[in-house]
This record gives structure tokens, C-alpha cells and sequence, in this order.
């Protein structure tokens, strides 16, 4: 007489059918990208830092992406992925511009299109493990009937391996969501269009800083994007400016052995 | 002309008994009919320059384009069947993004025009297909500098300094044998496309045409791109100078 089974839930035989999850253990990922808008555009800021699980692997990753003439993207999580996101959409952008048909796709495009593919990747049970910030200005749209040309519009959004999607005045990823996010919001919101791009670079400047205090996956190594109705301009690496000599006296934070 | 009627020319799958394709030849025809198209490969860039036959005073200025842009860093100039063109640079786009896809860089002209080549030639190999009735003039800036192909209808493609295909190919090559195409910078070779596409012009058969140029160099950052409405102007006006004094 065959044995009786036991249900349990690792049993291959008896456990119940679930939708077979192709392996996606996230490997090398990068950590927060936070961005503002300011006066004449959006400022966004990432560090260069791709860990390896906890190991600081790579500290030359550029996580800042120039799409096109007017957008930035900023990445968090994955960054196999995100290279995979940056190859689509370069693709996207030589299909724009070999069509030479005076076009050219902008911020709110390249987030819709984004969001559409992200939603779709997730909904295949294979997300893109990333949190992306979409961030440029473009020209306002020509109304012929009326000769109208309205100003330059400021756009900055936010999607998800989920394909979610939000826009703020400031927005940021993962740990940043937690930390730099109020920081953000009490320094910008309702000076969105007073704020000079020198203010805005000490906004992010002064939250970057506080996120390589907070945040064990991050690095004092960091790149600012500036996108304004002039174009794209992508900083070199930066350093920050850190002291740690209170940390002597924190126990459980120094190198203390006691 | 000795292939009519000898039911060698049927079809592009049959050879005749010398050893020719007529069907390729009469593709060639198709090219010699249409407007002519020029290439320059100069010291720091390429030029391309298209004399666009208007068939009627009712289009719409600037449509029907015959030079095509195929990724950042390529350009494409066709004489012949525009359909045709269209079609090929439709192909020449594919195999571009096929080549980023795969190496992860922009494509080397090399590259792209051994490709299209494979692609026109197996159009001369079925009798269910008819050869590609244009002639086509790659340009691009790519790692090794400036490059310029042609790819006829054979599938057979050269590199050159200089090429002109189309009606008034004849006149136009011998103009571009006299210019020192290695010394000349892209600007002042948008200035010497013009003047030959001017030159070729033969107002007595078509009365209208257009003047299409691009161009890839410093100037443009690498891109391919329409000459810029400014020099375009200069170009053409000094072309008709030109002329004017020579007549």
C-alpha cells in the first residue's frame, strides 16, 4: 500500500500550482536617485556607487542617462536591468531620429513609454527591478489655429518595477524616499519657480550628504544632471564633504570592540 | 536593344547565353532616368546632394525626400525608384539597430553596406522578384572617419572619395575628379555639391527641381543631418552665380 502524503508546500507533487517566477535575484544594484524641480528646470542627482549585495563593488557606475535632447533618467535597483532599459531607449530615440520628420520625443514621452513597458515586464511575472525618476523640460506645444506657442514645461515623474507611476515637485528612490524625501519637500515646495539652480544643487547637495550618512549601500562619490530649456548638462563625479568624528563616541557605529 | 525579344530578359533567375542578366541592366535603365545624386568624402566629413525632379507644380515644397537618414551617423542618398528607396532604407535602418543590438556600437558604414549589398543581390536571384531599380549612396562618419558607398543594383558596392548616380552622373563625376576632395572641409563641399547638382540640371528637358543636401562632419557633432536653411541658401546662390557667369 503506497504511503500517505503529507500536504506541505515545498512538496513538488502535493504543493499547489503557482505561477513558475523565472529567477530574478536582484545582483548588482545601485541605491537612491533624488531630483527637484527648480526656476528654469529639473535637477536630479545619483551616486556612483553599484553594490554587489553588500559589497561596494563598482564606484564608477553612472546611474544619470541623458534620453534624447531634453530628458534625463536617474536609476535605482538593478543595473543589468537598467542597462537593458538604457539600450531600449536608445534604440527608441535613433527610430525618432532617423524618421527627420521635425519631432522629437520628450520627458512625458519617454515616462509614458517607460511606465507602458515596466507595467507589461511586470505583468509577465519578469519586472525590470528598477525605480527610475524621468526628469527634463521641453518646449511647449505650438497651437497653430491661434499662433500660440506655450512656455517651456518643466516635467518630473516617477515608475516603478510595478509600473507605478507619480509626479511631485521632488521626488526620490529607495532609501531616499525615506530619508531625502522630507528634506526635499521642506526645502522646494511652493519655490519650485524661485529656486536657482545654485539653490537647487545645495538642496540635493545637503541630502545626498545625509544619505551617505544613513544609507550602508551608498558612496561620497555622486553626479548631478541639470536639464533646462537650454539642453542637458551631466556633471562629472563629485565628491562630499563628511565628518566623522562624532562617531567615536556612538557605540555600535565606530570600530569599537566593546 | 539586342536582349528584347530573345526571352532571355523574363526573368532575373535566367542568364543569357553571353552570360549577362538583362533584368539587372534594365534596373540600371531605371537609375539613368532619374534625377542625379552625389557623394563627398572630404577631409573631415561627407556631403550628399540630390537634384529631385518636381513632376507637378501641385506637391506640397520639400516632400518625397530622396536622402534618408539610417542611424545618428549614416546617411543615404538613392537615385532610381523612390519606393525602391524608401524600401532599402527602410532595410538599411533594420540592419543598423541589428548591429547595436548585437556589438552594442554604432555600425561602421563598412558593415551596413555589405549588408545592404547581400540583400539587393538576392534580389537578382528568384524570377518571383524583380532587382531594385535604384542605385544608392551611403555616407557616414563612423570610428575610422569619413565613408562612402555605392550599392548598385547588381548588389555590388565600392567605396569612394567622390560618386554620382542618376541622369547626369557623367558630367557630375568629371566635376568631382577635378576637386581635391581630401583637402576640402565639409562646408566648403556643401558649396561644390550644389554648384554640381546646378551644373547637371538640365533646364531644357525638366524645368523644376529641388536641391536636397545633408551632410555629416564636426559641425554636425557626428550626426547626419539637412544642411542648415542658412548655407543651403549660399550654396544655391552661389551655384546660380556660377553659372550665370559661365553661360
Amino acid at each position: 500500500m503506497p504511503m500517505e502524503r503529507i500536504l506541505s508546500p515545498n512538496d513538488p507533487i502535493t504543493a499547489p500550482k503557482m505561477p513558475s517566477l523565472p529567477a530574478s535575484s536582484t545582483h548588482i544594484t545601485g541605491t537612491s536617485v533624488l531630483a527637484i524641480k527648480f526656476k528654469d528646470g529639473i535637477m536630479m542627482a545619483a551616486d556612483n556607487l553599484a553594490s554587489y549585495g553588500s559589497l561596494a563593488r563598482f564606484k564608477d557606475m553612472q546611474r544619470l542617462q541623458a534620453v534624447g535632447e531634453h530628458t534625463v533618467i536617474g536609476a535605482g535597483g538593478d543595473m543589468s536591468d537598467f542597462q537593458y532599459i538604457q539600450a531600449m531607449l536608445d534604440e527608441l530615440i535613433i527610430d525618432e531620429f532617423t524618421a527627420q520628420d521635425g519631432h522629437s520625443l520628450g520627458p512625458a514621452e519617454i515616462h509614458e513609454y517607460l511606465a507602458q513597458v515596466m507595467y507589461a515586464r511586470r505583468s509577465k511575472m519578469n519586472p525590470l527591478w528598477n525605480a527610475i525618476l524621468v526628469g527634463g523640460v521641453k518646449d511647449g506645444k505650438r497651437i497653430w489655429k491661434i499662433n500660440l506657442v506655450l512656455p517651456p514645461r518643466r516635467f518630473l515623474s516617477f515608475v516603478d518595477l510595478l509600473g507605478t507611476t507619480y509626479s511631485a515637485s521632488t521626488l526620490a528612490t529607495g532609501y531616499g524616499a525615506h530619508i531625502a524625501q522630507p528634506l526635499l519637500r521642506t526645502a522646494v515646495e511652493g519655490k519650485e519657480d524661485i529656486l536657482t539652480a545654485e539653490d537647487a544643487l545645495k538642496i540635493l547637495e545637503q541630502s545626498m550628504k545625509v544619505l551617505y550618512y544613513r544609507d550602508a549601500r551608498s558612496i561620497d562619490k555622486y553626479q548631478v544632471a541639470t536639464i533646462t530649456a537650454r539642453g542637458i548638462s551631466i556633471s562629472e563625479s563629485r565628491r562630499l564633504e563628511t565628518s566623522w568624528s562624532f562617531a567615536e563616541g556612538i557605540r555600535g557605529y565606530g570600530a569599537q570592540t566593546q | 536593344m539586342t536582349s528584347i525579344g530573345t526571352g532571355y530578359d523574363l526573368s532575373a533567375s535566367t542568364y543569357s547565353p553571353d552570360g549577362r542578366i538583362f533584368q539587372v541592366e534594365y534596373a540600371n535603365k531605371a537609375v539613368e532616368n532619374s534625377g542625379t545624386a552625389i557623394g563627398l568624402r572630404v577631409k573631415d566629413g561627407i556631403v550628399l546632394a540630390v537634384e529631385k525632379l518636381v513632376h507637378s507644380k501641385l506637391l506640397v515644397p520639400g516632400v518625397n525626400r530622396r536622402i534618408q537618414t539610417i542611424d545618428r551617423h549614416i546617411g543615404l542618398a538613392t537615385a532610381g525608384l523612390l519606393a525602391d528607396g524608401r524600401h532599402l532604407s527602410n532595410r538599411a535602418r533594420d540592419e543598423a539597430a541589428n548591429y547595436r543590438d548585437q556589438y552594442r556600437q554604432p555600425p561602421p558604414l563598412k558593415n551596413i553596406a555589405d549588408r545592404l549589398g547581400l540583400y539587393v543581390q538576392a534580389y537578382t536571384l528568384y524570377s518571383s522578384v524583380r532587382p531594385f531599380g535604384i542605385s544608392t549612396i551611403l555616407g557616414a562618419v563612423d570610428k575610422d572617419g569619413p565613408a562612402l558607398y555605392v550599392v548598385e543594383p547588381s548588389g555590388v558596392f565600392f567605396g569612394y572619395h567622390g560618386a554620382a548616380v542618376g541622369k547626369g552622373r557623367q558630367l557630375a563625376k568629371t566635376e568631382l575628379e577635378k576637386l581635391k576632395l581630401t583637402e576640402l572641409s565639409t562646408r566648403e563641399a556643401v558649396i561644390e555639391a550644389a554648384r554640381i547638382i546646378y551644373l547637371v540640371h538640365d533646364d531644357a528637358k525638366e524645368k523644376d527641381f529641388e536641391l536636397e543636401m545633408s551632410w555629416i562632419g564636426d559641425e554636425t557633432n557626428g550626426l547626419h543631418l539637412p544642411v542648415p536653411k542658412d548655407l543651403q541658401a549660399e550654396a544655391e546662390a552661389a551655384a546660380k552665380a556660377v553659372l550665370e557667369n559661365f553661360e
